[in-house]
């Protein structure tokens, strides 16, 4: 067994899959970035609002006013320098830690894929993606010719771990028998043309979308992994994401996993790209080609590498079940939800009213959100315990600054989900303001009127 | 293999590019529901036929304004009182359809803004110099602004009928009515003109088409217009004192209740897609919602608004004195109201799966 798993650490493999990855990876950042930059969505959603929805514990990561776009600027060179293969270590850490300050500056925007970018940035910190085809090979004159295999495979195995859990997250009822959500979502694209009218109003088709979805997610993985189904299985990754893409509003996630599947090819396959660009690189730039050829790229501290990333995949595959720790439906309290590739699994919107009370007097008043939230702030802030705890704080701190005496806050919130009447949805008797954030149970979330049954 | 991968992104180009093509393509198959029927009956039966109906009654408010200015006696006032309440009920039928001209000209904000600011009042009144469009006087303009120039510029008719011997009142009582009535023009001319044509055929599910803003604005309407400030906030909901001043028909002190009954028939005959001039009823939300299989939700938004009638019949046809001898009943209003908001703006929107949202950022 050990000498089974010492064998496999030290099997060499061609380091061009790793190398194409890194550039195309570094790649689609700079484009995100760009796109993020241009719709102006850095002014609109971590420089306009007044208050931001911190992350437990990560309170003091917030932005930074107008040095957010410094901060985005350093995200974008780090991503170039990630491409290009300059300073490549300096340059994926710089990545990974901007794009991670980025993503927990308010968890409003949170998405399952800028979680993904973080998970996937912070492993690339540990692979050699710059042995060969990186200006830091050129610069040293040393290329490596192979890498260690497990460290393509960390990566295949991350995939894997994206696509496989959120295959699991759709075996519940709701999906699979009710076909929630997407009986919701697929009907409301009667505008696309050809299928918007017809298709996408069909019962059956939602409940064929709801599966093949499912199994999709589950077995990909692993057609993706035999050679034999590989190509049929990248032909579905395109269908699938493309289709996905046309359907919901989910910028650059489909693409950035399209692109991360061509990982599972082989060598040669990357090679051919490698040349196609040396190609056009030699036809622009007169480049020297006295890069001496190194036989297998091995670690300088590689028990200590090995140790990290074994540790970073463990949790990885424990984190996304962290829920069973809780009591209640996973979908109704969120508790465990984010962080554990539940993506586009449910439709729930919620409306929360906040009552600021002088508890001497009984006197109160009602909250407008909209004086302190903007529309997507509320909106998510709506159906989400703890941002509903957050904004609590925020608003007994902020009324009783302005001298208001005794205050409690209540909601009255109320939320929907899947398709279900919206029913109460936190104990409008507590008073918010005197409970505190933590890991554990919220005992003031209401119960759910109804059962979902499945992972 | 490159050949395939070239392939499959040509292939993935192909769909790319056929999902981002124009929206003539639209086959009005019978599968799914029929936008078109619905914005029709909209715009024919509900929204023209009422704004055509205000600007009659603007037209007779227009009309007995010239009487009274020529002759300012107990009758004529009296008349006029009466053209402005039945053109006051009428623009509770109008007040939610924020789109198309009135949006643009912010149609509104210069028909009912309350409380009005007296000083600005008879700032203008003194000055006589002043622009009505102006968004410093959408409180010196409109209906609240002829409610106070009606009943308020003085205590009792007679002072009243004094005052408009003076010309500078009449002068601003005929141009506050005048600009209502062309602004009214405006947006009843471009309805039947234009409007109604570009509002029938958007019928995609985007922010800006119109099916997607009229439930933008008629939740809005239901919230803000008719919940909020018809009701919450002088009942002090919003404030750590109640505010008696805040009310609609402030100064005539018995209309604030006919008015906010108006704004909710307004609502649940828009929700049932009962026709403006007579008792048919077709395709509105309550179809849409049939359609999507929620009837259930339909008797509930029923049941919720019809609760809410019946809770302001019980109130004081002034809310000032409401507010003033009791005000549970107001925040009892309000609460029973807010049950509504949560119907529309978490069920019907979530069985609509419309997008609301303002902010287009990315989902996953």
């Amino acid at each position: 067994m050990i000498q089974q798993l010492r064998t496999y650490l030290n099997t060499p493999t061609n380091a061009a899959p790793l190398v194409v990855f890194r550039l195309l990876f570094g790649l689609m950042m700079c484009f995100s970035i760009i796109r993020f930059w241009y719709h102006d969505w850095i002014d609109l959603l971590y420089i306009q609002p007044k208050f931001h929805f911190s992350f437990y514990g990560l309170e003091f990561i917030k932005p930074l006013g107008n040095y957010t776009y410094v901060l985005y600027a350093i995200c974008f060179l780090a991503a170039f320098f990630v491409a290009i293969g300059f300073k490549y270590r300096i340059a994926i850490i710089t990545f990974f830690l901007s794009f991670t300050y980025i993503e927990l500056m308010d968890k409003t925007t949170y998405l399952n894929h800028y979680y993904f970018i973080s998970v996937l940035s912070f492993l690339m910190i540990f692979l050699p993606a710059n042995s060969s085809f990186s200006v830091d090979s050129y610069r040293l004159k040393k290329a490596y010719k192979t890498i260690p295999n497990w460290t393509i495979d960390s990566i295949k195995l991350l995939l894997g771990i994206v696509y496989f859990y959120a295959g699991i997250a759709k075996l519940n009822s709701d999906w699979l028998f009710k076909a929630t959500p997407l009986k919701i979502w697929l009907p409301s694209k009667y505008d696309l043309p050809l299928i918007g009218e017809t298709l996408m109003q069909q019962e059956w088709f939602h409940y064929a979308m709801s599966w093949s979805g499912m199994l999709y997610d589950v077995t990909i993985p692993f057609l993706l992994l035999y050679k034999r189904t590989r190509w049929f299985a990248f032909f579905f990754v395109v269908v699938f994401h493309v289709f996905t893409r046309i359907l919901f509003p989910i910028g650059m996630f489909p693409f950035i996993m399209i692109v991360s599947t061509l990982i599972f090819f082989e060598a040669n396959f990357h090679l051919k790209v490698i040349a196609l660009i040396k190609r056009l690189l030699n036809q622009m730039f007169k480049l020297n080609h006295s890069i001496v050829l190194a036989e297998n790229y091995s670690f300088t501290n590689k028990k200590l590498t090995v140790g990290v990333v074994a540790v970073f995949m463990l949790v990885q595959l424990v984190l996304p079940f962290r829920y069973l720790a809780y009591p209640n439906e996973l979908f109704w309290t969120e508790e465990g939800y984010r962080f554990s590739w539940r993506v586009m699994l449910m439709e729930k919107m919620g409306i929360s009213t906040f009552k600021i009370v002088n508890s001497k007097t009984g006197s109160y008043f009602y909250v407008d959100n909209k004086d302190f939230l903007t529309p997507l702030q509320e909106k998510q802030m709506s159906f989400q315990p703890d941002f509903i705890l957050e904004y609590a704080h925020y608003l007994g701190d902020h009324f009783t600054k302005q001298g208001h005496k005794n205050v409690e806050v209540y909601v009255q919130s109320y939320v929907a989900l899947n398709g279900r009447p919206s029913q109460p949805y936190i104990d409008s008797k507590i008073d918010l303001y005197k409970e505190k954030e933590s890991f554990k149970h919220k005992t003031w979330i209401l119960p759910f009127n109804d059962d979902i049954k499945g992972l | 293999m490159l050949k395939k991968i070239i392939f499959g992104f040509s292939l993935f180009a192909l769909v790319f590019s056929c999902s981002s093509s124009d929206e003539s393509t639209i086959s009005s198959s019978s599968d799914g529901f029929d936008r078109s029927t619905m914005l029709t009956n909209w715009a024919d039966n509900i929204i023209i036929p009422a704004y055509q109906d205000l600007d009659a009654k603007l037209v007779t408010l227009k009309a007995d304004k010239d009487t009274f200015i020529a002759t300012p006696n107990q009758t004529n006032l009296e008349t006029l009182r009466t053209s402005w309440l039945n053109a006051y009920k009428v623009w509770q039928y109008v007040e939610m359809f924020d789109i198309g001209k009135a949006e643009e000209i912010s149609y509104k904000f210069q028909m009912n803004v309350y409380p009005v600011t007296v000083a600005d009042i008879k700032a203008n009144i003194d000055n006589q110099n002043y622009d009505l469009s102006h968004p410093n006087n959408n409180d010196a303009v409109g209906f609240p602004a002829l409610d106070y120039l009606l009943y308020g510029v003085d205590v009792t008719d007679a002072d009243i009928l004094v005052k408009y011997t003076d010309v500078n009142y009449q002068n601003y009582l005929s141009d506050v009515i005048d600009q209502m009535v062309l602004l009214t023009d405006t947006v009843l001319s471009d309805w039947t003109s234009n409007y109604r044509a570009t509002f029938v055929s958007s019928i995609r599910n985007t922010a800006t088409s119109s099916v997607n803003k009229l439930v933008n604005d008629f939740i809005y309407y239901y919230e803000k217009g008719l919940r909020a400030n018809k009701i919450g906030i002088p009942a002090g909901v919003f404030s750590s004192t109640s505010l008696s001043t805040k009310v609609e028909g402030f100064y005539s002190k018995q209309y604030s209740k006919v008015l906010a009954e108006q704004g909710l028939k307004a609502v649940k005959d828009f929700f049932n897609g009962k026709n403006y001039n007579s008792t048919l009823v077709n395709s509105s939300f309550y179809y849409y919602l049939n359609y999507l299989d929620r009837a259930s939700l339909v008797s509930n938004i029923r049941a919720k608004l019809d609760n809410g009638l019946t809770k302001i019949g019980t109130l004081n046809a002034n809310f000032s004195s409401q507010v003033e001898t009791d005000n549970v009943k107001m925040t009892e209003t309000f609460d029973m109201l807010q049950l509504a908001v949560v119907s529309f703006k978490v069920d019907m929107i979530q069985a609509m799966n419309i997008s609301v949202d303002f902010t287009d950022a990315d989902g996953d």
